[in-house]
Protein backbone atom coordinates (compact mmCIF):
# COMPACT_ATOMS: atom_id res chain seq x y z
CA UNK A 1 0.00 0.00 0.00
CA UNK A 2 2.79 2.22 0.73
CA UNK A 3 4.41 2.61 -2.76
CA UNK A 4 1.07 3.43 -4.27
CA UNK A 5 -0.83 6.27 -2.38
CA UNK A 6 0.45 9.58 -4.46
CA UNK A 7 1.24 11.50 -1.53
CA UNK A 8 4.18 13.97 -2.33
CA UNK A 9 6.10 16.53 0.26
CA UNK A 10 6.74 18.79 -2.93
CA UNK A 11 4.22 19.68 -4.74
CA UNK A 12 3.70 18.48 -8.10
CA UNK A 13 5.05 20.93 -11.00
CA UNK A 14 1.99 20.90 -14.14
CA UNK A 15 3.98 23.10 -16.39
CA UNK A 16 7.10 25.17 -17.40
CA UNK A 17 6.78 29.13 -18.24
CA UNK A 18 10.47 28.59 -19.36
CA UNK A 19 13.08 27.74 -16.88
CA UNK A 20 10.19 28.50 -13.94
CA UNK A 21 7.83 25.63 -12.94
CA UNK A 22 4.69 25.94 -12.17
CA UNK A 23 3.47 23.23 -9.42
CA UNK A 24 -0.45 22.53 -8.91
CA UNK A 25 -0.41 24.88 -5.44
CA UNK A 26 0.64 27.64 -7.23
CA UNK A 27 -1.82 27.35 -9.64
CA UNK A 28 -4.74 27.47 -7.15
CA UNK A 29 -2.97 30.14 -5.12
CA UNK A 30 -2.99 32.48 -8.86
CA UNK A 31 -6.88 31.30 -9.25
CA UNK A 32 -7.57 32.42 -5.32
CA UNK A 33 -5.40 35.92 -6.40
CA UNK A 34 -7.57 36.22 -9.21
CA UNK A 35 -10.98 35.93 -7.27
CA UNK A 36 -9.99 38.20 -5.12
CA UNK A 37 -8.42 40.89 -7.02
CA UNK A 38 -11.72 40.58 -9.38
CA UNK A 39 -14.55 40.12 -6.90
CA UNK A 40 -12.43 43.10 -4.97
CA UNK A 41 -12.71 45.19 -7.58
CA UNK A 42 -16.58 44.01 -8.64
CA UNK A 43 -17.65 44.18 -4.75
CA UNK A 44 -16.54 47.68 -4.29
CA UNK A 45 -18.28 49.26 -7.48
CA UNK A 46 -21.44 48.09 -5.77
CA UNK A 47 -20.75 50.45 -2.54
CA UNK A 48 -24.06 52.21 -1.17
CA UNK A 49 -24.01 54.71 1.54
CA UNK A 50 -27.13 52.50 2.62
CA UNK A 51 -26.38 49.47 2.88
CA UNK A 52 -28.30 46.94 0.94
CA UNK A 53 -28.49 42.96 3.05
CA UNK A 54 -25.45 41.71 1.87
CA UNK A 55 -23.09 44.91 2.09
CA UNK A 56 -24.56 45.10 5.69
CA UNK A 57 -23.68 41.74 6.41
CA UNK A 58 -20.16 42.61 5.44
CA UNK A 59 -20.13 45.68 7.52
CA UNK A 60 -21.05 43.11 10.61
CA UNK A 61 -17.89 40.90 10.23
CA UNK A 62 -15.68 44.01 10.05
CA UNK A 63 -17.29 45.41 12.60
CA UNK A 64 -16.34 42.28 14.33
CA UNK A 65 -12.79 42.44 12.87
CA UNK A 66 -12.31 45.71 14.13
CA UNK A 67 -13.29 45.15 17.44
CA UNK A 68 -11.36 42.40 18.34
CA UNK A 69 -8.30 43.96 16.68
CA UNK A 70 -9.10 46.59 18.94
CA UNK A 71 -8.53 45.00 21.82
CA UNK A 72 -5.36 43.72 21.27
CA UNK A 73 -4.17 47.43 19.93
CA UNK A 74 -5.53 49.70 21.96
CA UNK A 75 -7.23 52.01 19.69
CA UNK A 76 -9.32 51.82 16.74
CA UNK A 77 -7.36 54.14 14.63
CA UNK A 78 -4.06 51.63 14.62
CA UNK A 79 -7.14 48.45 14.23
CA UNK A 80 -8.01 50.50 10.86
CA UNK A 81 -4.53 51.23 9.88
CA UNK A 82 -3.74 47.57 10.00
CA UNK A 83 -7.03 45.89 8.96
CA UNK A 84 -6.16 45.32 5.54
CA UNK A 85 -3.02 43.38 6.06
CA UNK A 86 -4.45 41.17 8.53
CA UNK A 87 -7.39 40.75 6.67
CA UNK A 88 -5.81 39.90 3.46
CA UNK A 89 -3.87 37.25 5.05
CA UNK A 90 -6.48 35.55 7.37
CA UNK A 91 -8.82 35.69 4.14
CA UNK A 92 -6.21 34.37 1.81
CA UNK A 93 -5.29 31.24 4.22
CA UNK A 94 -9.19 30.66 4.80
CA UNK A 95 -9.77 30.70 0.92
CA UNK A 96 -6.40 28.74 0.39
CA UNK A 97 -7.18 26.24 2.78
CA UNK A 98 -11.09 25.91 1.83
CA UNK A 99 -10.37 25.33 -2.01
CA UNK A 100 -7.77 22.86 -1.21
CA UNK A 101 -10.32 20.56 -0.44
CA UNK A 102 -13.01 21.53 -2.15
CA UNK A 103 -15.18 18.61 -3.90
CA UNK A 104 -14.49 18.43 -7.54
CA UNK A 105 -11.16 20.35 -7.48
CA UNK A 106 -8.73 17.52 -6.61
CA UNK A 107 -10.22 15.37 -9.62
CA UNK A 108 -8.70 17.46 -12.15
CA UNK A 109 -5.45 16.71 -13.37
CA UNK A 110 -3.73 16.18 -16.45
CA UNK A 111 -1.54 11.90 -17.22
CA UNK A 112 1.59 12.83 -17.13
CA UNK A 113 4.53 10.86 -19.10
CA UNK A 114 4.60 7.49 -20.43
CA UNK A 115 3.70 5.61 -17.06
CA UNK A 116 0.37 7.38 -17.59
CA UNK A 117 0.95 9.11 -13.51
CA UNK A 118 -1.92 11.43 -12.54
CA UNK A 119 -0.78 15.12 -11.53
CA UNK A 120 -3.29 16.86 -10.08
CA UNK A 121 -3.73 20.58 -11.34
CA UNK A 122 -4.31 21.84 -7.97
CA UNK A 123 -3.52 21.35 -4.50
CA UNK A 124 -3.96 23.41 -1.14
CA UNK A 125 -1.31 25.78 -1.42
CA UNK A 126 -0.71 25.43 2.17
CA UNK A 127 0.50 22.22 2.07
CA UNK A 128 3.19 23.60 0.11
CA UNK A 129 6.38 24.88 2.11
CA UNK A 130 7.21 27.47 -0.25
CA UNK A 131 3.45 29.29 0.14
CA UNK A 132 3.79 29.61 4.42
CA UNK A 133 7.66 30.07 4.19
CA UNK A 134 6.36 33.26 1.62
CA UNK A 135 3.77 34.43 4.05
CA UNK A 136 6.07 34.32 7.18
CA UNK A 137 8.82 36.02 5.60
CA UNK A 138 6.17 38.50 4.57
CA UNK A 139 4.14 38.62 7.97
CA UNK A 140 7.56 39.41 10.20
CA UNK A 141 8.81 41.77 7.84
CA UNK A 142 5.46 43.86 8.16
CA UNK A 143 5.83 43.14 11.88
CA UNK A 144 9.18 44.65 11.85
CA UNK A 145 8.34 47.59 9.16
CA UNK A 146 5.54 48.39 11.42
CA UNK A 147 7.94 49.17 14.25
CA UNK A 148 10.61 50.99 12.22
CA UNK A 149 7.59 53.09 10.77
CA UNK A 150 6.23 53.84 14.16
CA UNK A 151 9.22 54.10 16.25
CA UNK A 152 11.80 55.64 14.27
CA UNK A 153 14.14 53.22 12.59
CA UNK A 154 17.30 53.04 15.04
CA UNK A 155 15.32 52.91 18.19
CA UNK A 156 13.35 49.75 16.88
CA UNK A 157 16.64 48.41 15.69
CA UNK A 158 18.21 48.50 19.03
CA UNK A 159 15.77 46.55 20.40
CA UNK A 160 17.85 43.75 19.19
CA UNK A 161 21.50 45.97 19.48
CA UNK A 162 21.21 47.18 23.22
CA UNK A 163 24.72 47.77 24.16
CA UNK A 164 24.03 49.78 27.82
CA UNK A 165 25.10 46.44 29.70
CA UNK A 166 25.90 42.45 28.53
CA UNK A 167 22.84 41.27 30.20
CA UNK A 168 20.61 43.64 27.81
CA UNK A 169 23.76 42.74 25.02
CA UNK A 170 22.42 38.97 25.23
CA UNK A 171 18.49 39.17 25.33
CA UNK A 172 18.78 41.20 22.27
CA UNK A 173 20.80 38.95 20.50
CA UNK A 174 18.21 36.28 21.22
CA UNK A 175 15.37 38.68 20.53
CA UNK A 176 17.07 38.57 16.91
CA UNK A 177 17.23 35.46 16.64
CA UNK A 178 13.91 34.57 17.52
CA UNK A 179 12.47 36.91 14.87
CA UNK A 180 13.94 34.31 12.50
CA UNK A 181 12.58 30.98 15.05
CA UNK A 182 9.16 33.54 14.59
CA UNK A 183 9.53 32.73 10.88
CA UNK A 184 10.15 28.96 11.05
CA UNK A 185 7.20 28.72 13.63
CA UNK A 186 4.82 30.25 11.48
CA UNK A 187 5.51 28.55 8.44
CA UNK A 188 5.49 24.85 10.04
CA UNK A 189 2.66 25.60 11.90
CA UNK A 190 0.73 26.20 9.04
CA UNK A 191 2.19 23.91 6.64
CA UNK A 192 2.22 21.15 9.06
CA UNK A 193 -1.56 21.43 9.86
CA UNK A 194 -2.53 21.72 6.40
CA UNK A 195 -0.09 19.13 4.80
CA UNK A 196 -0.92 16.50 7.66
CA UNK A 197 -4.80 17.07 7.03
CA UNK A 198 -4.14 16.15 2.98
CA UNK A 199 -2.41 13.08 4.13
CA UNK A 200 -5.55 12.41 6.41
CA UNK A 201 -7.99 12.69 4.09
CA UNK A 202 -5.71 10.56 1.55
CA UNK A 203 -5.30 7.98 4.16
CA UNK A 204 -9.06 8.41 5.20
CA UNK A 205 -10.38 7.73 1.33
CA UNK A 206 -7.94 4.93 0.48
CA UNK A 207 -9.02 2.93 3.66
CA UNK A 208 -12.71 3.25 3.30
CA UNK A 209 -14.04 5.74 0.54
CA UNK A 210 -16.94 8.07 0.23
CA UNK A 211 -17.90 7.43 4.44
CA UNK A 212 -14.50 7.77 6.25
CA UNK A 213 -13.45 11.14 5.05
CA UNK A 214 -16.50 13.07 5.67
CA UNK A 215 -15.61 13.74 9.51
CA UNK A 216 -12.57 14.60 8.68
CA UNK A 217 -13.43 16.94 6.10
CA UNK A 218 -15.71 18.90 8.48
CA UNK A 219 -12.25 18.75 10.74
CA UNK A 220 -10.52 20.18 8.28
CA UNK A 221 -12.74 22.75 7.35
CA UNK A 222 -12.59 23.94 11.10
CA UNK A 223 -8.37 23.31 10.95
CA UNK A 224 -8.44 25.63 7.84
CA UNK A 225 -10.26 28.53 9.71
CA UNK A 226 -8.48 28.34 12.92
CA UNK A 227 -5.12 28.19 11.42
CA UNK A 228 -5.49 31.16 9.48
CA UNK A 229 -7.13 32.79 12.06
CA UNK A 230 -4.33 31.90 14.12
CA UNK A 231 -1.29 33.50 12.05
CA UNK A 232 -3.49 36.82 11.61
CA UNK A 233 -3.78 37.34 15.48
CA UNK A 234 -0.30 36.41 16.04
CA UNK A 235 0.74 38.56 13.49
CA UNK A 236 -1.42 41.05 14.92
CA UNK A 237 -0.28 40.35 18.24
CA UNK A 238 3.56 40.84 17.08
CA UNK A 239 2.90 44.33 15.76
CA UNK A 240 1.00 45.34 18.57
CA UNK A 241 4.26 44.36 20.48
CA UNK A 242 6.86 45.95 18.56
CA UNK A 243 4.93 49.16 17.72
CA UNK A 244 3.95 49.83 21.89
CA UNK A 245 6.00 52.17 23.53
CA UNK A 246 8.43 51.15 26.09
CA UNK A 247 7.15 52.22 29.21
CA UNK B 1 18.38 -4.72 11.80
CA UNK B 2 16.66 -4.00 8.76
CA UNK B 3 16.69 -0.20 7.78
CA UNK B 4 13.10 -0.10 6.55
CA UNK B 5 12.25 -1.51 10.16
CA UNK B 6 14.73 1.33 11.78
CA UNK B 7 12.85 3.52 9.92
CA UNK B 8 9.20 2.78 10.43
CA UNK B 9 9.96 2.47 14.43
CA UNK B 10 11.82 5.83 13.91
CA UNK B 11 8.29 7.61 12.66
CA UNK B 12 6.11 6.27 14.89
CA UNK B 13 8.76 7.05 17.61
CA UNK B 14 8.69 10.64 16.82
CA UNK B 15 5.57 11.60 16.48
CA UNK B 16 4.44 9.65 19.57
CA UNK B 17 6.96 11.24 22.02
CA UNK B 18 6.57 14.67 19.87
CA UNK B 19 3.15 15.27 20.82
CA UNK B 20 2.99 13.82 24.13
CA UNK B 21 4.47 17.62 26.61
CA UNK B 22 2.31 19.47 24.04
CA UNK B 23 -0.80 17.28 24.51
CA UNK B 24 -0.35 17.97 28.52
CA UNK B 25 0.83 21.66 28.40
CA UNK B 26 -2.24 22.56 26.30
CA UNK B 27 -4.69 20.80 29.13
CA UNK B 28 -3.04 22.87 31.69
CA UNK B 29 -3.49 25.84 29.22
CA UNK B 30 -7.51 24.93 28.69
CA UNK B 31 -7.82 24.41 32.62
CA UNK B 32 -6.11 27.42 33.55
CA UNK B 33 -8.09 29.50 31.12
CA UNK B 34 -11.22 28.13 32.13
CA UNK B 35 -10.71 28.34 35.80
CA UNK B 36 -9.60 32.29 35.50
CA UNK B 37 -13.40 32.73 33.42
CA UNK B 38 -15.40 31.20 36.08
CA UNK B 39 -13.90 33.49 38.97
CA UNK B 40 -14.38 36.86 36.36
CA UNK B 41 -16.68 36.25 33.71
CA UNK B 42 -16.25 39.70 32.66
CA UNK B 43 -12.70 39.35 30.97
CA UNK B 44 -14.52 36.32 29.05
CA UNK B 45 -13.17 37.39 25.59
CA UNK B 46 -9.65 38.79 26.42
CA UNK B 47 -8.83 35.72 28.48
CA UNK B 48 -10.29 33.53 25.17
CA UNK B 49 -7.61 35.64 22.86
CA UNK B 50 -4.54 34.82 24.99
CA UNK B 51 -5.69 31.36 25.63
CA UNK B 52 -6.17 30.79 21.80
CA UNK B 53 -2.79 32.20 21.42
CA UNK B 54 -1.15 30.06 23.66
CA UNK B 55 -2.63 26.89 22.69
CA UNK B 56 -1.11 27.90 18.93
CA UNK B 57 2.03 28.27 20.56
CA UNK B 58 1.85 25.02 22.15
CA UNK B 59 0.59 23.23 18.93
CA UNK B 60 3.26 24.22 16.92
CA UNK B 61 5.60 22.19 18.81
CA UNK B 62 3.49 18.78 18.05
CA UNK B 63 3.60 20.41 14.56
CA UNK B 64 7.14 20.10 14.26
CA UNK B 65 7.50 16.80 15.51
CA UNK B 66 4.73 16.00 12.95
CA UNK B 67 6.52 17.71 9.94
CA UNK B 68 9.99 15.66 11.27
CA UNK B 69 8.06 12.70 10.91
CA UNK B 70 6.21 12.98 7.62
CA UNK B 71 9.77 14.08 5.84
CA UNK B 72 11.27 10.45 7.08
CA UNK B 73 8.34 8.97 6.00
CA UNK B 74 7.89 10.07 2.77
CA UNK B 75 11.92 10.85 1.58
Amino acid sequence: MTGEIPIFLKAEPVFHLGSFTITNSLLLSWLILAIFGIGGLVLSKKWRSIPGKIQAAFEMIVEGVLNLMESVLGNRGEAEKYLPFIATIFLFITFSNWMGIFPVLGTLGIFEGSGRTFVPLFRSPASDLNFTIALAVISIAAVNIAGARRLGFFKHFKKFFNFTNPINFFVGILEFFSEFAKMISFSFRLFGNIFAGEVLLIIMASLLPYLAPIPFLFLEIFVGFIQAFIFGMLTLVFIAGAVREEH
Amino acid sequence: MNPEVVKIIAVAATIILGTMMPAVAIGKIGTKAAEAIGRNPEAASKLQTAMILAIAFAEALAIYALVVALILKFT
